[in-house]
Order: structure tokens, then sequence, then C-alpha cells
């Protein structure tokens, strides 16, 4: 039976909790290989078995000199050319080599799908969240083997299992060694969890006025993660790696909690399809507010803490 | 040096955006539509660059007839013409379609030193476009960019992905897609948007470009929508003020819930 090759989304030698999930969905229409790039040790190699592949393709030699995702796709397309399907992370990369893949598979692309199901013929279709979250939409690829990424929390890991593992080398073409990568800074892991795969999520806007030391306690005492709105970003308050919203990350926790946000339609995009909405505002008519199931109207540095000490008392 | 930016007319994303209960499209009448706004910072950087070191930047798209607004929109931004693709067959054209479409039109008109893009459209926002284009033109191809130099035939800059962060350099020609945080797009001055009306429009159809109609819309399709659904709105909850006890009240609420 033709195999689903599922990319691995690395952070240093672990792969992340979202491949798991990818890799449990893929059982759906075939065995799981896993593509692993970058370098292969001992530690990765447990991290992909724990990801529930039956397959691991480690895949080496790219070169670490040049942007890597044409690289990557090249280096797939034989590959995916006979699998059933080929999922990816719906991250930046993830969907950077999906592009490149279905441009030489002359495939089609879902991208972001919250949910992958075989129809009665066995084929995938995925449910996308749209128009900031608006609409729910199913869609298929129709040409070519199918090309999807995934969003985190579309399905739960399976077991861990012992994956054959096949070496596998990069031939990059000229083309996609071209753009040359003078330096590069890796995102110093934070002890918080990822903002993509956490159950709680505690953003900070305008109204933190740069201040985001309340934000981060509430987020440490709920073991939640930290995000930012996008004027909170411009002003150079946070992160751009933490910033929610239609340009920066879509995140679909249990819980989040929007302080000093008013709700633009860019954060709401961003933030939409949270199961509950949680408020803090000090402006009652905010967009934030209609789709909040609870709200405060009230000074952030005022209520977060409290909220935090509560959540400590409770705790003892 | 010769840029070409290419550009999508999208509704607004605060209109009420919904799709053809028929055939899934985009619903575009009646509603307000305009250039973008991810792409207004690849026409905004193309500007700049030309207004440092010369040259021309041409402005393509392809999109029904309002799509007219989108391109006037880039002329007043300071972009020197504009190419639209306009064609009945083209209703229905996927990521691959358009980037089909879009690379022609670049060729058509003669190529280019740099081709700049948003890094997603606000509408679809697949972000599958410009690596698909580069394909196309057989370019190298730089994705998520927020920091762009050229000179001397070779563009610079940095890019950013969730992992992270890296400088690069690409002798061009190179199709580059650039993010919202690359600068501030400019509001066309009185002068400019007079100026903008006597800059050249090209519409073309898809003859023009050697592309047959099943290539594109629906029928050249490579994936399908097979439902839109309209989600039930999001009402507002509770609400209360804060009075000293706010922060209280809301572990109060997350608890009740068995939220935490």
């Amino acid at each position: 039976m033709s195999e689903v090759l599922v990319l691995a989304q690395r952070d240093g030698d672990e792969i992340r909790r979202a491949t798991a999930e990818t890799v449990a969905l893929a059982r759906a229409f075939g065995p799981p290989a896993l593509v692993v790039a970058g370098p292969w040790n001992d530690g990765v190699a447990r991290s992909a078995a724990a990801a529930g592949p039956e397959k691991v393709y480690a895949l080496s030699g790219l070169p670490d000199d040049s942007v890597s995702a044409l690289a990557v796709a090249e280096s797939l397309a034989d590959l995916a050319a006979r699998s059933v399907a080929v999922l990816l992370p719906s991250t930046r990369e993830g969907k950077e080599v999906a592009a490149h893949l279905a441009a030489r598979l002359e495939s089609g692309v879902v991208t972001d799908a919250v949910r992958l199901e075989p129809d009665a013929e066995g084929r995938p279709v995925a449910t996308q969240s749209v128009f900031a979250g608006t609409f729910t939409v199913r869609s298929r690829v129709t040409r070519g083997v199918p090309v999807v990424t995934v969003k985190p929390g579309a399905a739960e890991p399976g077991p861990a299992t012992e994956p054959v593992v096949v070496p596998l080398a990069a031939t990059p073409s000229p083309v996609a060694t071209a753009v040359r990568v003078l330096d590069r800074s890796v995102r110093p892991k934070g002890d918080r969890p990822q903002l993509t795969e956490a159950e709680i999520v505690v953003s900070g806007g305008r109204g933190t006025a740069g201040d985001f030391s309340a934000v981060e306690a509430l987020a440490d005492a709920l073991g939640a993660a930290v995000g930012a709105s996008r004027a909170a970003v411009d002003s150079g308050w946070y992160p751009h790696a933490y910033q929610v919203g239609q340009t920066g990350v879509t995140v679909s926790p249990q819980v989040y909690l929007a302080c000093g946000i008013s709700g633009a339609i860019q954060h709401l995009a961003g933030m939409q399809t949270a199961k509950t909405i949680v408020a803090v505002n000090k402006d009652p008519e905010a967009p934030i507010m209609a789709v909040a199931d609870f709200a405060v109207v009230g000074d952030l540095h005022a209520v977060l803490p409290k909220a935090t000490e509560e959540i400590v008392a409770r705790r003892r | 040096m010769r840029t070409v930016v290419l550009a999508k007319y999208v509704p607004d994303a605060t209109a009420d955006r919904r799709f053809d209960p028929a055939d899934h499209t985009t619903v575009r009448d009646d509603i307000e539509s305009r250039l973008s706004e991810l792409d207004e910072y690849a026409v905004e950087q193309a500007v700049r660059l030309s207004e440092q070191s010369g040259g021309e930047v041409l402005v393509v798209l392809m999109g029904p007839g309002g799509a007219a607004d989108a391109a006037l929109r880039a002329l007043q931004m300071g972009a020197t013409a504009a190419v639209h693709v306009r064609d009945a067959a083209l209703r229905g054209t996927d990521a691959a379609g358009t980037a089909l479409v879009l690379a022609a039109a670049v060729g058509r008109a003669g190529g280019a030193d740099l081709v700049l893009t948003g890094m997603a459209s606000t509408d679809a926002g697949t972000g599958l476009v410009p690596a698909m284009v580069a394909h196309r033109l057989g370019l190298p191809f730089v994705g998520y960019v927020d920091e762009l130099d050229v000179a001397g035939g070779t563009a610079t800059g940095a890019r950013e992905t969730e992992a992270f962060r890296e400088r690069f350099e690409v002798a061009l020609p190179a199709v580059v897609a650039v993010t919202d945080h690359i600068n501030e797009p400019r509001y066309p001055s009185f002068k400019a948007i007079m100026a903008a009306k006597k800059k050249p429009v090209e519409v073309i159809a898809l003859t023009d470009l050697g592309i047959a109609p099943d290539e594109v819309g629906f029928a050249g399709a490579r994936t399908a929508v097979e439902s839109a659904l309209r989600r039930p709105a999001r009402s507002s909850g509770e609400v209360v003020k804060d009075d000293g006890d706010g922060g209280a009240r809301m572990v109060a609420y997350l608890v009740d819930n068995r939220l935490i």
C-alpha cells in the first residue's frame, strides 16, 4: 500500500507534537512515512519514533547556507509522486515546501486544514476555517497527489512505533541554492508552551502600554502561552513571533484571554475559533466585547494581577 | 531596474465576506473590495526601491472589472503602469491557475529584475502563489521577507519564520514575497491621485497570454470546494465592570466552566 508522506516540524532535536498529530491523521489514508530534514542523531530518532510513523526518511545534505524549502521539495518530489498524499505543517516553511512541491508534482494544495477525513473512496477531504473564522469550508485536491498543510490540534497523537529509518540525500538544484543565507538566528526555546499548541493563550495589546508583566504573570499562573496583538508588536513591545492574527499566528485554544486588545478583524482572524474567549478592556464598546464569552470592563493592570493572585490562592 | 508587483483585488476584510452558494466562489458583487492590504507592502517596497535607484514599477493583477480599482490604488501609490488580466474564464481559478496567469503576464510584459508580492492574499490567504510563480518563471524565491535592499543586481534582506530569522542575498532576477513588517505603506497624496489618472492600465485576456480557457477557472483547478458554511456568529456573553473584583470574577468564571 502506498505511503502517506508527513513532513516533520522540528524544534532542534525534538519533533513537535503537531507532527505526531499529523502522523495519526495520516493513518486514515495509508502507512505514514515521516520525513525528518536536517541533522540526524539518537535524540531525533527517539523523537521521530515517538511521533508514531511506520517509516522515517532521514533527509540529509541540505545546504546549510541557503534557504531550504525548495531543496526539501526537490528532494521529496520522487517519493511524493508515489505517495497517496503529502501532509505538511501549516507553518511558513511548511507552506513554502507545499507550494514548491505541488508546482513540481502538478498537484493541488489545500492549506490550513483543521481536520482531514477520508471520503467514501478514501481520499482526503479537508476542513478549513476561513474569512476570519466566520466560515467553515470543506475542500479537496482534485488533481495530482493531494498536498495538504495541517494545523495543530487536528488529531490526537497515536502511540510510539519502531519505524524503519531510510536515509535520503538531498541533491539541490542551482535555483534551490541561489538564495544564500548570510546568517541565521534560531529562536530560543522559551519555558512557556508553544503558542499554536497551548490550551490557554493570554494575549496583550495596546492596553498593556508596553508593559507585558501582568500578561506574562497571568499566563505563567495558568500554564498558558503568551500572545500579542499587531499593535503591540508594531510598537516593539513584544516579539513578532508572538503576533496573533491574520499575518501572524492563528490559534485555536480552549481559552483565549484578550487583554487590552480592541479586537480588529485582523486579530479576530487569528483567534476567533477559540472555544472560549475572555476579554479585559477599558472600552465596553471594543469589538472584542462582541465575541467574548466573558468580559471585564476595566484596566488590565488592575484586573490581571488580581486574577493571578486568585489563581495562586485557589491552588493552595 | 524593472520591478513587477503581483497584486490581488479582494473583498474588504470588514465587509460581509461570503461564498456564492452555487459554485463556492467568493462573492464579488455588492461587496466593498480593494487592493489586498498585504499587497500594499509589496507596492510600497517596489516604489521605495525605484525612488532610491530609479526604474519602473509595473503592477500585474488578475480579476473581474472591479480589479481596476486595485490597479488604480497601486498607481496612486507610485507604480508606473498596470496590467489587468480580465477574462470570464478565470472564474473559479485556484492558486496553481493564478500562478500560471501571473507568470505568463510577467513574461509578456518583458520579464522583470525583481518580482515582488505580498506574503498572502487577505481573502483565500493560502500564501502559495508567490513560490508557484517563481517555479513557472524558473527564478529563485525568498518568502516572508521583512527587510529588502537592492544594489548592483543583488537583493539582500532578512526573512523570518516561526523557527528562525535569517539574512540572505540573492542575485536578481528573483521573486520575493514581503510581510507587513517591511514598511508602512503610504497614503497617496492628492497630487499622486491626480497623476495616477494618466498612468497606463492595459487590460488583457487569456488569449493575449496564450493560455487556453480550460487551463484556468474551474476546469483547470487542482482543488475544489465542496461546501462553505457560515459559522454561527459568536455572541457576547457576560460583561462585568471591574470594581476591584473583576480579576476574581474572571477566575470564578473560568473555574465554574471547568476551563482551568
